[in-house]
């Protein structure tokens, strides 16, 4: 990708200036060293989401006998089985994989405007990043939908230590298990939507420069390629949080 | 200017090079990198002169608790009690206000700041960072934490006073001390500014050292200073995103009724409703960043202070690449020592004998460069520069701090030392006084290139002097203080007898830290007199063997009028035996130095040819 005409010699290495030893502009480096860094956020705070639910006990027995309450951690298959349009009916997770689904399909459909990209296809780049926008778009509904469906809770509600019924969750305290487990919940989910929002709009402003032809002009779509890393790593740490949060 | 609009890998500096700038884009919205190294260094001295007069108000309430302080009552107005005294809550807020400012304001961003932004495109040939808008973005980033962060000097409930560390449940609840309240809001609030600032500036960093050398400079040829850079940036870029997420965790808790760090807390007897917390979590949290923290701000002090000593012993560096080895030691032991800090938190005994072990090898890559230090200075011809002088008084606190690390490293003495004394006399030693001792350095040497002048070097042997004997006078005393038990962050010690037998000590301390701060004004009055009125720097007044001696003596944009220099040598070729001159810049190839090349180094002459063929470019003539 870069432009630079280094003809590797015998003894001459890569690394001896003059050129973009990783092959990759500035850029592209700038984005990879801030995906590290992120990546390093996330990891702090799924270790601590691990070293709270650690502090709680866990659910002993099997799923069928499982209620709510607040002396242990809840199963995320009994918290997590509502499905829009299908009131009551126990689907557990259905939901969480298919905005999983979404996601993951908004990852495929960014490697094709990448792939456009790197063979100038102007209208390629934006017809699969405008797919890719839609993408998250729809995850972020989904996830609008499964918040207020986490927050308003189940006609039963569960008991608090007090002996009162709570329906729904906020964040100091919540019908499904400790007060912990939805704080937890919406610090991570929520600090995940706000990438996958930051990443909406700077495809957004990508994809508008792409229409515009900004690309074009200047010969290259690398910028398509770095919104598309930001776009992975994100896309990536939702298979953690998928895994922490709903799976295990 | 938008870094969108250029094209990859391309000069952009070079077709702008004599455009005409006004005050705004030159001074304040400049993305040029020595204009923004010099934002840096500026707000840096100005934080860091806040810093220190923040350490002498307590300091006259420890040394000389008897004291009517009616007269600081101006500036701290109601902090000064009817009595005039201190308030004991401004007390807090006082020793939480040094160390935060001291630790992140001054150490980092105005030591690696400076001289990052400064140093690394002049030293690596680069006519700019890579990117000249996200550098501007992380000083405005840093300003505006500033703002936030001086401001909340001034709020009626004061600034934050749960010391530097900010534990919770101290800094979560707002009824634990005023300080708790909105000034540890505002203190959140700057650090998210802050750590943004830090990793805009540090991928910056990164990206420019692996993509932009000159021809020639591989990465064995870098001056350690750009090494050390590097691997600050990458030891902030993996340790501030970490105490990003634990100062959210902190809002949240704070503001919006989470208890991630909190439970069973009880107030005058009556419980609060949180529970489920752990405050053990915030101090593993702040810890993976606290201890890199140290490193972020030493390393870059020996960066400094290797090129300079190497300079004016006029000898190569002694052990290069151990040099390079043991930093690279430094930053992955870094991250693995962090718990040597919670000791007595609680934390598993365990738990603790590994992190001791872990913490005690660090003791290792450390010695090492001491020895190297020393082994260049050995026999060398040693020019006493000022720079040279702050460089030794580096190694001499490195030591004399660093020995005391291994006593506090041991988890059986650390029982005994924790939160004492003792701590504030290890830690001042070997990483505030070290590494502030390297920023001086750094100053007296790099200024000619920074402003064309050389400071005044008579003014600099006194400030040296002065700083040096009283930094020694103010954190010696308290290693004794510490073992007697002294614990650190109390207001008063004339409440308890076993203690009224150091008061005499205390009030020593004081004195010397009034007269060791009152020194720094002969440096500020170089700085500024030399800043106008200074001899004008010839090119290479240190007769240095690196790039930025290759430029202009008032470098412009792009730092060089021509052709970027080709680099052939490293950079420590000092009194090399058959040399002409006893130094070779870096940009002398093999080719015309036959009478003193090495057998291996006449074999490299070939290569030079092709470095040249393919710079396409004849060799510039030397400065």
């Amino acid at each position: 990708m870069s432009n630079t005409s280094t003809v590797t010699k015998p003894k001459m290495s890569v690394w001896d200036g003059g050129n973009s030893p990783l092959k990759a502009s500035y850029g592209k480096l700038m984005m990879w060293f801030f995906i590290l860094s992120d990546a390093l956020t996330f990891f702090a705070l799924l270790i601590a989401y691990g070293l709270i639910r650690y502090k709680h006990p866990a659910f002993e027995g099997s799923t069928s006998e499982f209620v709510f309450s607040q002396e242990y951690w809840p199963l995320p298959e009994v918290v997590f089985n509502a499905f829009p349009g299908f009131e009551g009916v126990h689907l557990p997770l259905l939901f969480v994989v298919l905005m999983t689904f979404i996601l993951a399909l908004s990852s495929v459909t960014m490697v094709l405007a990448v792939e456009a990209g790197n063979r100038m296809d102007k209208d390629g780049v934006v017809k699969w990043l405008g797919w890719t926008i839609l993408g998250g778009v729809a995850f972020l509904a989904c996830m609008a939908w499964e918040w207020s469906h986490f927050i308003h809770g189940t006609p039963e509600g569960g008991m608090l230590l007090d002996g009162s019924i709570f329906h729904g969750a906020t964040l100091s305290v919540n019908q499904y298990g400790p007060p912990a487990y939805a704080a937890v919940f919406f610090f991570v989910t929520g600090f995940h939507g706000l990438h996958v929002f930051s990443g909406i709009v700077l495809n957004i402003y990508v994809f508008y420069n792409a229409v515009i032809g900004t690309f074009d002009r200047r010969g290259h779509y690398e910028m398509v390629e770095k919104s598309g890393l930001y776009w992975h790593f994100v896309d990536l740490v939702w298979v953690f949080v998928f895994t922490f949060f709903y799976l295990i | 200017m938008s870094t969108l609009s250029q094209n990859i890998n391309s000069d952009v500096h070079e077709e702008h090079e004599h455009h005409e700038e006004n005050w705004v884009t030159k001074y304040l919205f400049t993305t040029d990198h020595k204009m923004i190294g010099k934002q840096f260094l500026i707000t840096g001295l100005v934080w860091a002169l806040i810093g220190g007069a923040l350490s002498l108000i307590f300091r006259l309430q420890l040394g000389f608790p008897d004291m009517n302080l009616d007269w600081l009552r101006p500036i701290l107005g109601e902090w000064i009690t009817d009595s005039g005294k201190i308030d004991p809550n401004f007390y807090l807020a006082l020793v939480t206000m040094h160390g935060t400012i001291m630790v992140f304001f001054v150490l980092t961003a105005g030591l690696s700041g400076t001289f990052s932004n400064f140093l690394i495109p002049l030293q690596i040939g680069a006519r700019d960072m890579a990117s000249g808008f996200m550098n501007a973005l992380s000083y405005w980033l840093f300003f505006i934490s500033s703002v936030i962060m001086l401001s909340s000097l001034f709020i009626e409930t004061g600034p934050a006073a749960g010391g530097w560390v900010v534990y919770p449940p101290l800094s979560a609840l707002p009824q634990a001390v005023p300080g708790s309240q909105l000034g540890m809001t505002l203190w959140l609030i700057a650090m998210v500014f802050f750590i943004a600032s830090t990793l805009i500036g540090g991928i910056n960093y990164i990206a420019t050292i692996i993509n932009m050398r000159t021809k020639g400079l591989s990465f064995n040829k870098l001056p350690l200073t750009i090494w050390a850079f590097f691997l600050t940036a990458i030891i902030g870029l993996l340790s501030f995103p970490v105490l990003f997420a634990a100062a959210l965790l902190l809002v949240f808790d704070r503001s919006f009724g989470t208890s991630f760090y909190l439970s069973e807390i009880y107030i005058g007897g009556e419980a609060l409703p949180n529970v489920g917390g752990s405050a053990v979590l915030y101090q593993h949290l702040f810890w993976f960043l606290g201890h890199p923290e140290v490193y972020i701000v030493l390393l870059p002090a020996l960066g400094i202070t290797s090129e300079i000593i190497a300079t004016n012993a006029r000898k190569p560096i002694f052990g290069y690449k151990a040099m390079i080895g043991s930093m690279l030691g430094i930053t992955v032991l870094s991250f693995v020592v962090w718990a040597h800090h919670m000791f007595v938190s609680g934390m598993n005994p365990f738990l603790g004998s590994i992190f001791m072990f872990l913490t005690l090898i660090i003791a290792v890559p450390s010695a090492i460069k001491v020895f190297n230090y020393l082994t260049t200075l050995w026999k060398g011809n040693l020019q006493f520069t000022t720079a040279m002088l702050f460089s030794i008084g580096l190694v001499s606190f490195f030591i004399s701090g660093g020995l005391t690390g291994i006593f506090l490293g041991n988890a059986a003495l650390d029982i005994q030392l924790h939160d004492t004394y003792f701590v504030v006399a290890h830690f001042h030693l070997v990483m505030g006084s070290a590494s502030f001792f390297g920023m001086m350095a750094g100053i007296y040497h790099w200024f000619p290139k920074m402003y064309g002048r050389m400071m005044d070097e008579k003014l600099g042997y006194l400030h040296f002097w002065l700083t040096f004997v009283g930094v020694y006078l103010v954190f010696f005393p308290m290693h004794y203080i510490g073992i007697a038990g002294f614990p650190r962050r109390y207001y008063s010690f004339t409440n308890f007898d076993a203690f009224s037998s150091f008061t005499d000590l205390n009030t020593f301390i004081s004195i010397a830290a009034i007269l060791t701060m009152s020194a720094q004004f002969i440096f500020v009055f170089n700085f500024f007199y030399s800043m106008y009125r200074g001899r004008k720097a010839p090119l290479n007044p240190w007769k240095s063997t690196t790039l930025e001696w290759t430029t202009p003596r008032v470098p412009g944009h792009g730092n060089w009028p021509g052709k970027v220099p080709v680099v052939y040598r490293w950079p420590y070729d000092y009194s090399k035996p058959g040399a002409e001159d006893d130094f070779i810049p870096q940009t002398v190839p093999y080719s015309e130095t036959k009478s003193s090349n090495l057998p291996h180094e006449n074999e490299l002459i070939e290569l030079e040819e092709e470095i040249n063929r393919e710079d396409e470019k004849v060799t510039e003539p030397q400065n």
